[in-house]
């Protein structure tokens, strides 16, 4: 294909793909002007009901429990994959995690790195634990503060090294907190079965709107989703960071014939 | 804001760079969900679209040039 055939053929793409956009966008309700029937319902009934002043909580974790289950396998599959493919293979080597590229001289990490750093994994920590604990209450949740928690650890592997971070966080911690939030998330949809009649009922008492113990199981899927979350991407950030700092090939005579291979 | 930090990531061309745009996208992507009033997805899009993203390119790239000896 000539370069005049190829940017012809960007063009009208291009133009048709503009004109559906504004096409498109012209058709979008106004800001506050939402028409779906379900939004507006879950709007009036939310609160009363379920006693989550978060309605978007109250969609994921309980009316959507299903859905979001889905989506929690999505991310256990998807850290699965990353970690069969990131594995340790044959004819590679564990090596001491340090950055020693060919001629590559690693400045020291400044003490400001480290101290703001070290500084703030705990405040890190505490805001991951409040949004997991508040998700029902507050925007945040269970996959929002997992995600924060997470990157706790990389603020520890950031401000100290490698090493400090495995010691922190092992391997068989971040597995146990993996599996238990995905399967302590998928037994609370059991629980439905079981002490309801659905799958994710939400079973349990729903106490008084605004309190932390409130809104029945929601609080606790948070927290499985928390923990699973949590888990999931620290496992695959360590993972990441193993594969870049202690794997390296044996084979250096053969530069070659490695690279095909990789 | 966001249009022209997404045009810079496509402009970016080298790989490094490209990392360190993406994460200021994330962030600026997350503070435009926070003013259109999605709290819930602000909050994801920060720390996945800011934090996470770009540290698994930038290790990944890591591997990619400093894999072998």
């Amino acid at each position: 294909m000539s370069d005049r055939v190829r940017l012809t053929v960007f063009g009208v793409s291009l133009a048709g793909l503009l004109a559906l956009l504004v096409w498109g966008l012209a058709g979008l309700p106004d800001f506050g002007d939402f028409q779906g029937a379900y939004g507006q319902l879950l709007n009036r009934v939310a609160v009363p009901e379920r006693s989550t002043t978060d309605v978007v909580t109250a969609v994921n974790f309980d009316y959507r429990g299903f859905d979001t289950l889905g989506e929690e396998f999505i991310l256990f599959a998807a850290v699965i994959g990353v970690a069969s493919i990131l594995r340790t293979l044959r004819g590679e080597r564990i090596r001491r995690p340090d950055d020693d590229a060919a001629g590559r001289h690693v400045p020291e990490t400044s003490l400001l790195v480290r101290v703001t750093g070290l500084g703030l994994v705990a405040p890190t920590i505490l805001v991951g634990i409040y949004i997991v604990a508040h998700g029902h209450q507050t925007p945040g949740g269970g996959f929002q503060g997992g995600v924060i928690l997470a990157t706790a650890l990389l603020l520890i592997y950031l401000s100290a090294d490698y090493m400090t971070m495995r010691a922190v966080g092992p391997t068989w911690l971040i597995e146990l907190a993996e599996g238990l939030g995905a399967a302590g998330f998928a037994l609370i949809g059991v629980g439905g079965l079981v002490f309801g009649s659905a799958f994710f009922e939400n079973f349990l008492g729903k106490g008084t709107p605004g309190e932390l113990p409130s809104a029945g199981t929601i609080p606790l899927s948070n927290t499985a989703v928390g923990l699973a979350v949590t888990g999931g991407f620290v496992f695959m950030l360590s993972e990441f960071l193993q594969q870049a700092l202690t794997h390296r090939r044996v084979h250096h005579h053969r530069r070659g014939g490695a690279r095909r291979a990789s | 804001m966001a249009g022209a930090c997404a045009t810079c990531v496509v402009l970016a061309r080298d790989p490094l760079r490209q990392a360190m745009v993406t994460s200021i996208y994330g962030l600026v992507l997350g503070i435009l969900f926070f003013l259109f009033q999605a709290p819930d997805v602000a909050l994801s899009q920060t720390v996945v679209g800011a934090v996470a993203l770009p540290m698994m390119i930038l290790l990944a790239l890591a591997k990619v040039r400093g894999g072998e000896e």
